[in-house]
Parts: C-alpha cells; sequence; structure tokens
C-alpha cells in the first residue's frame, strides 16, 4: 500500500467504507491507512445515544466502530487477507465519551498467521491523552482459493 | 385467614410493561437498530429485526459484527436494569408512578465486554436472552447468548462486567 498515491489511497478508503451499509449508516469514515494500521472516526449523532439525560453515546456503537476499525486493520496489512470476520472482540470501557464529539479508533493489527489475525485498538475522543475505549480482537484471514477464488 | 386479594391481571401487567418500556423507550441509540423486548413473566427477550443498515458483509450477506456487540450489550443492559427494577416493584409495588423523571433508573455502565462470533449473523431476525450470573452492591456480571433460527445454535455469545448504578445518583 505504501507506493499508492494519496489520491488512491483516499479513493479506496471511501470505497471500503462504502461497501459496508452499517459503517456507511453511521458515517464512519476512514482516515488513515497503514501496513496493518486503520483509523476510522464516526461523527456524533443523536441516533448513537444511549443516555438521553447527558447525550452521552452508547457502549454499542463504539463497539460497532472498534469492529469497524480493527477488520479495516486485517484488510491492509501486508499479508493481505481476502477478507476478514471478528472470532471474538473484547472492548474495554474506560470512560463516556464527551457528547457532540467524534469519535476516533486507531487499530493495529500486530501479528497475523495463516488463519487468524490479532488486533488491538484503542478510541478517543478530543482528547487524544484519555483513551475513551480499548479492544483486543482476533480475526479471520480468509486465504485466496487455489484457481481462482469467488 | 384473611390474605389480601392479588392485585387486578390487568394492573400488574401495566405497571410491569410501563416499566420495560421506561427502560427501552428513551433510548435512541435502542430505537436505531430496531430492538425490542418481549416479556414472559419477569423473562425478556430482546429482538433485532433484520435491517439492510445492519449489514457489515453485503457478499455473503452477514450482519455486522459491531451491530451483533451491540445488540448483545444492548440486551445485557437492559436485563440488568430490568432485574434492579423488578426486585423494586415486587418488594414494593412500585412502578414506573414513582419514577418521577429525576429518578429514572439509572442505567448500569459498562466496564467491559467480550463478544464471541460463533456463526456469520444471517439476514435475518436476531435474538438474545441475558442471564445475570453475579449482581452485587457494586459491580455486575452477565451473560448474553444470541441465536437466530435455531435456538440450540447460538451464532453470538458474550459476557460483559458492569458498575451498578448507586441508589441515589
Amino acid at each position: 500500500m505504501t507506493d499508492l498515491s494519496i489520491e488512491m489511497k483516499s479513493k479506496l478508503a471511501r470505497q471500503f467504507m462504502e461497501a459496508i451499509p452499517h459503517s456507511r449508516d453511521l458515517s464512519m469514515s476512514l482516515d488513515e491507512l497503514g501496513d496493518g494500521i486503520a483509523v476510522v472516526s464516526m461523527p456524533y449523532a443523536e441516533k448513537l445515544v444511549g443516555d438521553p439525560e447527558t447525550g452521552i453515546i452508547h457502549g454499542g456503537a463504539v463497539s460497532a466502530l472498534m469492529d469497524t476499525c480493527c477488520g479495516a486493520a486485517v484488510m491492509c496489512h501486508p499479508a493481505s487477507p481476502m477478507g476478514t470476520a471478528t472470532i471474538d472482540l473484547r472492548i474495554d470501557y474506560m470512560r463516556a465519551a464527551v457528547p457532540g464529539q467524534s469519535v476516533i479508533a486507531r487499530a493495529e493489527c500486530y501479528h497475523v498467521t495463516r488463519s487468524v489475525a490479532f488486533v488491538r485498538a484503542f478510541a478517543y475522543d478530543d482528547d487524544r491523552e484519555r483513551p475513551v475505549a480499548a479492544a483486543n480482537g482476533a480475526f479471520t484471514v480468509e486465504q485466496p482459493k487455489s484457481g481462482g477464488g469467488k | 385467614m384473611n390474605r389480601p386479594r392479588p392485585e387486578p391481571v390487568q394492573v400488574v401487567r401495566q405497571r410491569r410493561d410501563d416499566a420495560l418500556n421506561a427502560l427501552v423507550e428513551g433510548v435512541p441509540y435502542i430505537r436505531y437498530l430496531g430492538i425490542r423486548f418481549d416479556r414472559r413473566g419477569d423473562e425478556l427477550t430482546a429482538v433485532l429485526p433484520f435491517d439492510d443498515k445492519l449489514i457489515g458483509n453485503p457478499a455473503l450477506p452477514a450482519l455486522h459484527g459491531g451491530v451483533t456487540a451491540a445488540f448483545l450489550e444492548v440486551t445485557a443492559i437492559v436485563v440488568l436494569s430490568w432485574t434492579i427494577a423488578w426486585e423494586r416493584m415486587e418488594n414494593g409495588h412500585r412502578g414506573v408512578d414513582d419514577w418521577d423523571p429525576s429518578h429514572l433508573p439509572r442505567m448500569p455502565k459498562t466496564i467491559d465486554f467480550a463478544t464471541d462470533y460463533l456463526r456469520s449473523g444471517l439476514p435475518r431476525d436476531a435474538y438474545a436472552r441475558a442471564s445475570v450470573n453475579r449482581s452485587g452492591r457494586r459491580y455486575a456480571s452477565v451473560h448474553v447468548e444470541a441465536w437466530q433460527d435455531n435456538r440450540e445454535r447460538l451464532y453470538a455469545q458474550a459476557t460483559g462486567h458492569f458498575l451498578m448504578p448507586t441508589p441515589d445518583e
């Protein structure tokens, strides 16, 4: 991925999100892409709110962001899997995201075997010093089928 | 023997349904995902009707892993809150009436939530039930199971830990 032009990269990133209906529905955007690293942001929206009294977004929405971001990190790993699916994902919630602010997740796919990709991620709001949540997960690695594939 | 007459069934049913609605209806994210809760006595089943916006992999197609995690987490929180509300109601015949707006039940806060994806989520309705395996004064541990066509073939399960709301917060 490193030799792609910036325009090409951002086009691919847009297409990646456009192809995932749920991520598109939550207006997620793929902001950065590297070897096994992805940064995905999700703008604040009323429909994400889990506590109407405070306007704090639901933990489930942070999970959706984390899962998307971790999956993106697997897909852009140099081992270039053909596809991926979550095997397990654990999220630790450190604090509430400040209402009105985007949530940004940064995931790193730090190890890949023939069948499994290991990923960790952190999510932040505007304060990049104090994470909102952390995630740790294992993902499948779909190998290209010999003789063409689907 | 001078046992008080049991309350009329409509009164009991209404109080319980109102209490459940108070926990679910005001939450925009639950409404956005389209989750509703079926109640049989104190047992709740969460229902997630399929919708195109819930898809994560259009090629299969399959539900988004994040949707599945969110569905299970919503189920865990609502069932945990419901368990607390149920105790209150049963021990004092108190319903939503005396949860005036400033005393709406405070939701438990998620500490951590770990989801196992056992099968890919099909483009169909999904169901989930949660059991509160431990509920102390400060912490609770909740396990959730989710299935689609067949109750015996779970498509996901999860365990979460929660910080309990303090009574007078």
